[in-house]
Formats: C-alpha cells, structure tokens, sequence
C-alpha cells in the first residue's frame, strides 16, 4: 500500500515538473461579436490529464479546436510542443496535427467506410509508404486496445453509441499522438458505458503516456481521468485545481458542477 | 490551494477589464447583399479549386471511386431518360410533319434536336438532380458529423480530397452520360418512327448521319463538360459550406439542385451564342 501511495505520489510530482506540452498565453477568439475565449492563459505539461468544465457555450471545444489548429486564434500566444503555433505555415502546421489526437464528440467516423478502412485512413495518409502487414496488425492493435476486434468489418452505422466512440479513439490512438484531444467523450451514453469509455481513457493515458485533455459534462469521468480541472466561465479560466479542491469550492457556481 | 483561490476572485469586475474591440460585420440584410455574397463566395470557391486541383499529391483512388459512383450508378437513369426521350419526341413530331409532307424529315430532325439541344440539357438536369444533389448531402452531413474536420487532423487536405475529386469526376462523367444518351435516344426515335410506319434501320441511320455536321456534334459535347464542371461545383460548395446542423443537409441538397439547373441553362445559353458566332 506504501508502495503504491510512493507510486503515485513519484507519478504526480514527474506531472507537476514535466515538460510543458501546451501553454496559451491571453489567448482570445471571437466568431462576429461574439466573444468566445476572452483572456485563456493555461499551461499543461506532459503526462498530465486536464478536463475543462464550464457551461454550454463557454467556448470549451473551440478551445480545443484552436490547439489543434481548427480554428484559428484572433490574439495572444498559443504554444503546442514548444512552437507557437499563429503564423505556422500549412506544412508545419501539419507536422504539429500528426502529434495531436482528436476524439469528436459525434466520434466523427466516416461513414462510407468499413471499421478497418476507417483505421486504415489516418495510417495511410500520414505514413505514404507504410506495407499492407505493418496496417494490419496496427488497426488489429488498436482495436484490441478499444475492444473491437470483432467489429472490424462492420460499417460505422452498425456500431453502438458506445462502440462509435471506442472506434473513434482507436483511429486516433492509431496514430500514437502525444497530446490527446477529448470533446465530451461520454456525451449520450448511458452511464456503464460511460464509465466503461471514461476507464479506457485512463487506459490509453497510462499505456501510452500522452498528455490529455478533456471536455465533458460528465463529472464521474472528471473524477475518474483528472489530474487537474479548468472551470470556464465568460471566455476566461474561472477556476483552477484538483477535484477534490475544487468540490470544496467556496463559490456555489463552481461547486454547482460537482453536485 | 494558491491556484484555486487566484481564481475564485474572479467576479463580475474581472469581466469589464478586458476590452475588447468589436469588428464591423457585414450583416447580410437584403437580397442584393446576400446574392452578391454568395457570387463572391462562389469565386473564392472556384479559385480554390483551380489552385488545388494542379497541387499534388494527386488522389486517383478517391477519383476513380467517385467516377464510379457518379458516372456508373447514374447510367441507368439516363439511359432509360435518354431512349424515352427520343421515343416520345418522335411520336410528337410526326403528326406535324405530316401536315406538311415532310414525315420523310423526321429522323433528321429528332437527331438534330437531341444532339444539339435536348440531349445535353435533359441529360444534365437529371444529373444536376442525382448527383448534384447527391454531393450537396453527402458532403454537408459530413460537415455536420465533424468527418470533414477529422480528416484535416489525420494529415489530409478535405477540400483536395473530398472537393476536387468529386468536381473533376462530375466533369469527365456528364459528357459520357451525354454520348450514352444520344444513343439511347436515336434508338428509341427508331422504334418511334416504326411505330406507325416501317423505315429500316439503314435508311433510318444514313438519314441522320447525312443531316449532322461537325457543328451540332462538337459544341453540344464540350458545353457538357461545363455543365459537369457547374454541377460538381455548385454541389461541392452547398454541401462543404452548409450550415451545422441537420436543416442544414436538406438545404444544401437542395439549394445545390436549384442552382446548378439554373446555372445549366446560363451556360447552355452562352453556349448558344457562341457556336451560333463560329456558324456565321
């Protein structure tokens, strides 16, 4: 038990120190007058798995977007890997996508394609000359990883919500992203599966050390893969810490959240 | 607990510090601002397909599949249109031509009324209907489902990819659906003609054959081309500029539907004007 508890302690202490992954310095977007990120600053360093809360609305998958270049910055600095990212030519701004992984909300799987072709995609696009076998027992592994093996060739409208999303994430684990990307990844499942998706993020974290950060509503996820919680509110960061800090917030608004 | 309790003190106040400038927006409120809008959108469009479809890395896999689907799945409904054409047209024609005398005009006249105008422009709506529309739904329900945003994080250009391919396959597809339908539509003017009368098919072909010239053959292929080109186009850009959301898929369906028939006949009439300018 000792053992363990030096374990994780060792495990938070290399997430508190390690190197800084992805750093937004007054970071603005606004979409017309609609000013959705007013003021972000946030540093998240490797290893670590940071969920965003906040209200619908609150700019938090345009947040995201703007880390893996979706959507563009209007201000500020926004650093992925060491480089600022505004002002990146398409090229170099490609060469930072290939490290990020994206889970959509929608899971965003392509819907002409079979699972294995839905895998086979990314593969073979960002490795051009990657052989037939090298594909195959990659799309094999990363179903294993999500527990699909059996559905591999399944069409997309076949899957469940929940099978859906575990597709979802094995197309971007395919890829071995250092930075994970999750936009509501429990949104509209029932709760076992939920929780079942919320323990596979744990399990990707874990397996291949990324640096993940996740949006969602589903606060038993938050309590289960969080390290760290940014609460949003009006654009700007409103809250910051642990959740066992922030459940014993003093502001109602914020502990609202985690009722 | 510093972190935690930095930003608790956040209030109401924190909010007015933050000055942000707001930008003029150009608010489309009446239909001249909205149409030459989306002109100038359009333009955009098309320029950036020029720019893209010379840019490698070439996607002949993606092409090929979508000529399939484009040209091959449509072949049915064309050659079915193109033959029921040419059969009813005769059928019409003859009474006139017999007031006059002139039934033994019949197949040259049904000829040269499908291949120079009937053909092409029947051929394209039908098309404009199926795959403009197609390509409107497809591409703005994966604009809804985030497949497009996907697949610019997974290393690939969705406008090359999914735009280019679908525009240069509608291209090269409409002026072989065309060809198809000429030939469907002279057969069924065969059986129409030998319907109330007997012409054998010799005669019947030589009589057509005779009566075309290298003017109503050439022109009335090459504008297919273009109307290929403004089907492909226009479906593209309804879908991959369509709204979130599913009102959207239907709209852009449809609107992709109503603005390449209405580009059909611009072009068509263009067309006109100019092969009548090479005529005289």
């Amino acid at each position: 038990m000792q053992v363990n508890e030096t374990f994780i302690q060792t495990e938070n202490d290399n997430k508190q120190n390690g190197a800084v992954v992805v750093e937004m310095e007054h970071l603005r977007k606004s979409f017309g007058n609609n000013h959705v990120l007013r003021d972000i600053n946030l540093v998240i360093r490797k290893g670590e798995t940071l969920a965003i809360l906040g209200q619908s609305g609150t700019g938090k998958s345009v947040l995201i977007k703007c880390i893996v270049g979706l959507v563009e910055i209007d201000d500020g600095k926004l650093f992925i890997l060491g480089q600022n990212i505004s002002g990146l030519k398409y090229s170099e701004m490609i060469e930072i996508q290939k490290k990020i992984g994206f889970l959509f909300q929608s899971g965003a799987l392509y819907d002409s394609m079979s699972v294995r072709e839905n895998l086979e995609f990314p593969l073979r696009r960002q490795i051009r000359s990657i052989p037939k076998e090298k594909i195959e027992s990659l799309v094999k592994e990363a179903l294993q990883d999500v527990g699909l093996v059996e559905a591999i060739d399944k069409a997309p409208s076949e899957l469940s919500g929940g099978m859906r999303k575990r597709l979802g994430l094995a197309r971007t684990l395919i890829l071995k992203p250092e930075i994970m990307l999750y936009d509501e990844p429990t949104t509209g499942l029932d709760p076992i599966t939920s929780k079942e998706i919320s323990k596979l993020i744990l399990e990707v974290q874990r397996k291949y050390d990324t640096t993940s950060i996740i949006i969602t509503h589903d606060i038993e996820c938050v309590k289960l893969t969080a390290d760290r919680i940014i609460v949003l509110k009006n654009g700007i960061c409103a809250a910051e810490g642990t959740y066992n800090e922030l459940e014993k917030s003093a502001d109602p608004w914020i502990r609202s959240f985690f009722q | 607990m510093d972190k935690i309790n930095l930003h608790q003190s956040y209030n109401e106040n924190q909010e007015t510090e933050i000055i942000i400038e707001e930008s003029p927006e150009i608010v489309p409120d009446s239909v001249f601002t909205k149409f030459f809008l989306e002109v100038s959108s359009l333009t955009s469009f098309t320029l950036h397909f020029f720019k893209e479809v010379v840019k490698p890395p070439y996607e002949f896999n993606e092409l090929m599949k979508q000529s399939f689907l484009i040209g091959y799945k449509t072949l049915p409904l064309v050659a079915i249109t193109g033959f029921i054409i040419g059969l009813v047209l005769t059928i019409q024609s003859r009474p006139t031509l017999a007031k006059f005398g002139a039934e033994s005009l019949l197949p040259a006249m049904v000829a040269v009324s499908i291949i120079r105008e009937i053909g092409p422009v029947i051929t394209a709506l039908i098309f404009a209907g199926k795959v403009g529309s197609g390509i409107g739904a497809e591409l703005a329900s994966m604009n809804v489902s985030e497949q497009i945003d996907a697949m610019q994080v997974s290393d690939t250009n969705p406008f090359h990819y999914l735009v280019v391919t679908r525009i240069v396959s509608a291209t090269l597809m409409l002026p072989l659906l065309v060809i198809l339908a000429y030939c469907l539509g002279l057969v069924g003017s065969f059986i129409g003609v030998n319907i109330k009368g007997n012409v054998g098919a010799h005669l019947f072909f030589s009589q057509i054959f005779q009566s075309l010239e290298f003017y109503d053959l050439i022109p009335a292929v090459i504008k297919t081309f273009f109307f290929g080109f403004a089907i492909g186009l226009i479906g593209c850009y309804k879908g991959y500029n369509s709204n979130k959301g599913t009102e959207g898929v239907g709209k852009a369906a449809n609107s992709a539907v109503v603005f390449s028939s209405l580009m059909i006949f611009i072009i068509d009439m263009i067309a006109v004007q100019i092969t009548s300018l090479f005529q005289s």
